[in-house]
């Protein structure tokens, strides 16, 4: 198991090691990016071809949830850059607090989507059977606003007439949104497992001035899926929002 | 025989990667890090899936010997050649050079005692196998009859065989090699011993950064299209299925995206083998080495320019059509600018007939007849009538099997004595490889004719005028396999029995050859520091090849 | 080690950015600008991603190696959503609105209309 500071052995020196396990990471990102990038791509080409669906599908999203949770997120960005920071300058006990403050804000993110995930599930927005875009406004609940439901059933009446396939093409966005929400949450499990190791690690006191690399690459990897947020929450959340 | 003089008998060194033990003998192999083991690791399993690849091929030709298709139901011969694709590019093609070699050589030829993250690359065999076992267990129930290529909705939606294990196998394996050329970039950035700078690496190395960068940037992309395909089947969601709205088209270019840059990661490393191997037996300096470098990274960025040349006849937009026809004679121009240095360096060289050298040779003009037909296909007017016949397999084979096939078995040749301290028959192995050559030409390049006379691939039968081609084809297959058998049982034999080769039998300059042959676990015992330029046969005091000096005549295992 | 050290105070402008975009990229979107609105989306978000790849990421203080990996990888998913984009936006134009573009017996039997 390597200890603090300790040298592999295909190294020549620490700064060679520092050196390759950053590039490493920076590498892994760029494939990240295309793979990310596939999605986004076929996102792009549906939305050109079923725009009035998209804006349907967009505007049963609730923008709080969105918006705040991508508060939420660039805050973890920032907890964890502060985290970097504190084990550059050897304040090992903030390098902890740091941590567990992202972790905390990250499974805030998660919580917030589970809760969005439920609705779209009681909406009748899951792709498969069962979907239904007018399911909604034809079945109102105690703590639904109705005037807010008249439009909304207005938009999709005026949205069948210019797209008659409207819960197919529904059907499309909501795949790619669960897709593009789903696989960025699963990279945040996978984050939020690492920050768990981080911890730990912190705890013991293993990140120092001269030994953080760990650090530093899990924050690379955490500030990248903060940015695959940052474009999903537009262009998921934000579309034909002044009709 | 010869007229040099008899050199006295070598032998093996004392302590190498292959004896050295740490735990018990297995567990030494399946949790070793050492990048040379895991290399004959890979190689283990390349030559297994290249096995089950060629026994499909057997089949198909077989099969294929009578117009109205003598072996299989037609449902089966689908299954055949699409399972045959799969194995073959997927598990065999992909990985062979980059695992195998790159894996064992590159750490040797930069001068560093492994690569950067040998855990990783440990970790990237395991994902292999994982992938693979998938893949198998598709082809075992029911067996997989998309084509390789999965288009959709067939693969998506209608096809009754094994789709989703085979998705996700194949999804697991590109992991594999996204791993493996994160480890060769990292390597070959930060490892590189003093004095190796990037102008000294052996043109093998800078094939592999190429074929790296390929890897990095394209896999990604198959890995969630082929995601996305599974989805689509497990769930009926419908980005690929036009009844439900999608679209397959978008499935072809996200698909092509990467399945064409992944032809370079295949050829790439091979045509990094011919450069190590032509200078060796032509005992001169490549020339034109930065333009070979320069060349490699060339075809890796404009691979990626070209891919909806598969997709010309979908209809999509003829202004793309044009723009990637186009496209792809430019990429041509760099694989021409390789020839023309590789035949330049033969000019006035001293040639030396020994089986990497045949393997070569016989790669640099199939490759030619491989990459010129390309160009036809590149044309938009002629795709339409040579599209999806036996004309593109016939191409596609000549390069795969001509070029990227004869790499890897020429790498073997060049480079068994380093890997296992010994030689192989000479004589045998050169008829081995004329054979192969003879085999090949055989088996392929009757399908050009079949192909431009119209004769469609991927069908189980054909007009009986298209016999006699047939058959020609079914049995140069037969010779073909024996040229692959020969190697096989000679090299296995040369383990145990072949002539002890010493360090550096050929000889050659790579920086790998100055180490024992088989190698120390750590390669190195000192880290080395470079002095010399790359293939410089004339100033090599260090490996006896000194100015004015006679160049030895390469060993060899006849006696 | 010697590397750069970004300060607490460089993070909070940074983060103090990132909010006042994601609060106009909110505006924006209940605002008409039409054709735009996409456009104005994404610069947003692109400068957002730029920030965050600059000084959480230390890029701006890291290698040139580094910086290249970074636009490299943007290269490329330009190349992938360009070129694709150049096939679908140079095609003649079939869409009738009002009309469905799905054939009757394509419908499949899986999903409920």
């Amino acid at each position: 198991m390597h200890r603090t500071g300790e040298l592999y052995g295909q190294f020549e020196t620490l700064g060679q090691q520092k050196e390759s396990a950053t590039l490493g990471m920076w590498v892994f990102l760029v494939t990240e990016v295309l793979f990310f990038g596939g999605l986004f791509m076929t996102y792009t080409i549906n939305r050109r071809a079923f725009s009035t669906a998209f804006g349907i599908g967009s505007n049963t999203l609730d923008i709080t949830l969105g918006a705040g949770n991508t508060v939420v997120l660039i805050m973890s960005s920032l907890t964890m850059a502060m985290a970097v920071w504190s084990a550059q300058v050897g304040k090992k006990k903030l390098v902890s607090i740091f941590l567990i403050a992202t972790l905390g804000l990250g499974t805030v993110f998660l919580g917030v989507k589970a809760i969005e995930y439920k609705q779209k599930y009681d909406h009748h927005l899951i792709p498969g059977h069962g979907f239904d875009m007018r399911y909604r406004s034809a079945h109102p609940t105690a703590s639904d606003d109705l005037r807010e439901l008249a439009r909304e059933k207005q938009e999709v009446e005026t949205a069948i007439k210019s797209d008659p396939d409207i819960n197919y093409h529904g059907q499309l966005y909501f795949s790619l949104y669960f897709g593009m929400t789903g696989l960025h949450a699963l990279h945040m499990i996978v984050g939020a497992g690492l920050l768990l190791w981080l911890i730990k690690g912190s705890f013991a006191g293993r990140y120092t001035p001269q030994y953080n690399t760990p650090v530093e690459i899990v924050g690379l990897y955490w500030h990248f899926v903060d940015i695959v947020w940052i474009y999903l929450f537009p262009l998921l959340y934000l579309i034909d929002r002044h009709h | 025989m010869s007229d040099t003089p008899t050199i006295p008998a070598l032998e093996l060194p004392h302590k190498h990667y292959l004896n050295a033990t740490y735990g018990s003998g297995l567990r030494s192999w399946l949790l070793t890090t050492d990048h040379k083991r895991i290399a004959l690791l890979y190689l283990c399993s390349v030559t297994v899936f290249f096995f089950i690849g060629g026994v499909l091929a057997t089949m198909i030709r077989i099969h294929l010997l009578t117009p109205s298709g003598a072996l299989v139901t037609p449902e089966t011969y689908n299954k055949l050649f699409t399972m045959h694709g799969v194995a073959m590019i997927f598990f065999f093609l992909i990985p062979s050079i980059p695992a195998v070699f790159g894996n064992f050589l590159i750490p040797l030829m930069i001068g560093a005692k492994d690569l950067a993250f040998p855990k990783i690359n440990l970790l990237s065999w395991y994902i292999y196998l994982i992938g693979g076992c998938f893949v198998l267990y598709s082809f075992s129930t029911g067996g997989l009859d998309t084509g390789w290529t999965f288009y959709t909705p067939l693969s998506s939606v209608y096809s009754n065989s094994a789709v989703t294990p085979a998705v996700i196998g194949i999804f697991i394996n590109g992991f594999s090699s996204i791993l493996t050329g994160l480890n060769f970039i990292v390597t070959i950035h930060t490892m590189r011993a003093p004095g190796m700078t990037w102008f000294r690496m052996p043109l093998f190395v800078w094939a592999h950064y190429a074929t790296s960068l390929v890897m990095i940037l394209g896999t990604p992309v198959i890995a969630i299209t082929l995601l996305l395909a599974g989805l689509e089947r497990m769930f009926h969601l419908g980005f690929f299925n036009p009844a439900l709205g999608g679209d397959p088209i978008l499935f072809q270019h996200l698909f092509w995206f990467y399945s064409h840059p992944a032809v370079y990661i295949m050829i790439l490393p091979a045509m990094g083998v011919i450069s190590e191997i032509i200078p060796t037996f032509a005992r001169k300096p490549i020339f034109g080495y930065s333009f070979i470098a320069g060349s490699s990274i060339a075809i890796a960025v404009i691979g990626f320019l070209v891919w909806a040349h598969h997709m010309f006849v979908t209809g999509e937009s003829t202004y793309a059509a044009l723009t990637f026809s186009f496209l792809s004679y430019v990429v041509a121009i760099p694989s021409a600018v390789k020839v023309f240095n590789w035949t330049s360096t033969l000019y006035k060289g001293s040639i030396s007939w020994d089986p990497p050298m045949i393997y070569a040779l016989g790669f640099i003009g199939l490759f030619v007849i491989g990459g010129l037909t390309g160009l036809f296909l590149a044309c938009l007017g002629l795709d339409i009538h040579i599209h999806d016949t036996y004309f593109v397999v016939a191409h596609f084979h000549y390069i795969m099997v001509g070029g990227a096939v004869m790499g890897y078995v020429g790498a073997l040749h060049f480079w068994w004595p380093k890997i296992t301290g010994r030689l192989y028959p000479r004589a045998l192995s050169r008829f081995a490889a004329i054979i192969l050559f003879i085999g090949f030409n055989l088996t392929f390049f009757p399908q050009f004719i079949l192909g431009y006379l119209g004769m469609p691939r991927r069908y189980h039968t054909y007009p009986p005028e298209f016999q006699v081609l047939n058959v020609l084809s079914t049995a140069g297959a037969s010779i073909l396999a024996l040229g692959y058998l020969l190697p096989m049982s000679y090299l296995t034999w040369s383990m145990r029995y072949g002539k002890v080769a010493g360090s550096n039998p050929w000889p050659a300059t790579g920086l790998e050859w100055k180490t024992d042959s088989p190698p120390l676990t750590e390669n190195f015992e000192v880290t080395p520091e470079v002095t010399w330029e790359p293939y410089d046969f004339k100033n090599r005091p260090d490996l006896g090849l000194a100015t004015g000096a006679p160049l030895p005549a390469p060993a060899h295992g006849d006696d | 080690m010697s590397e750069h050290i970004v300060s607490p105070k460089v993070y909070a402008i940074i983060f103090l950015t990132l909010m006042i975009g994601t609060a106009i990229t909110v505006w924006a979107a209940f605002q008409n600008f039409g054709k735009f609105n996409i456009v104005i989306a994404l610069v947003i978000a692109s400068i957002k991603a730029t920030l965050v790849v600059l000084y959480f990421m230390h890029a701006r203080y890291s290698p040139r190696r580094t910086q290249l990996v970074i636009v490299c990888s943007v290269f490329w998913l330009a190349i992938m959503l360009v070129l694709t984009l150049a096939d679908y936006g140079t095609r003649a134009h079939d869409l009738q609105p009002g009309v469905s573009r799905l054939t009757p017996r394509a419908t499949s039997h899986f999903i409920q209309a």
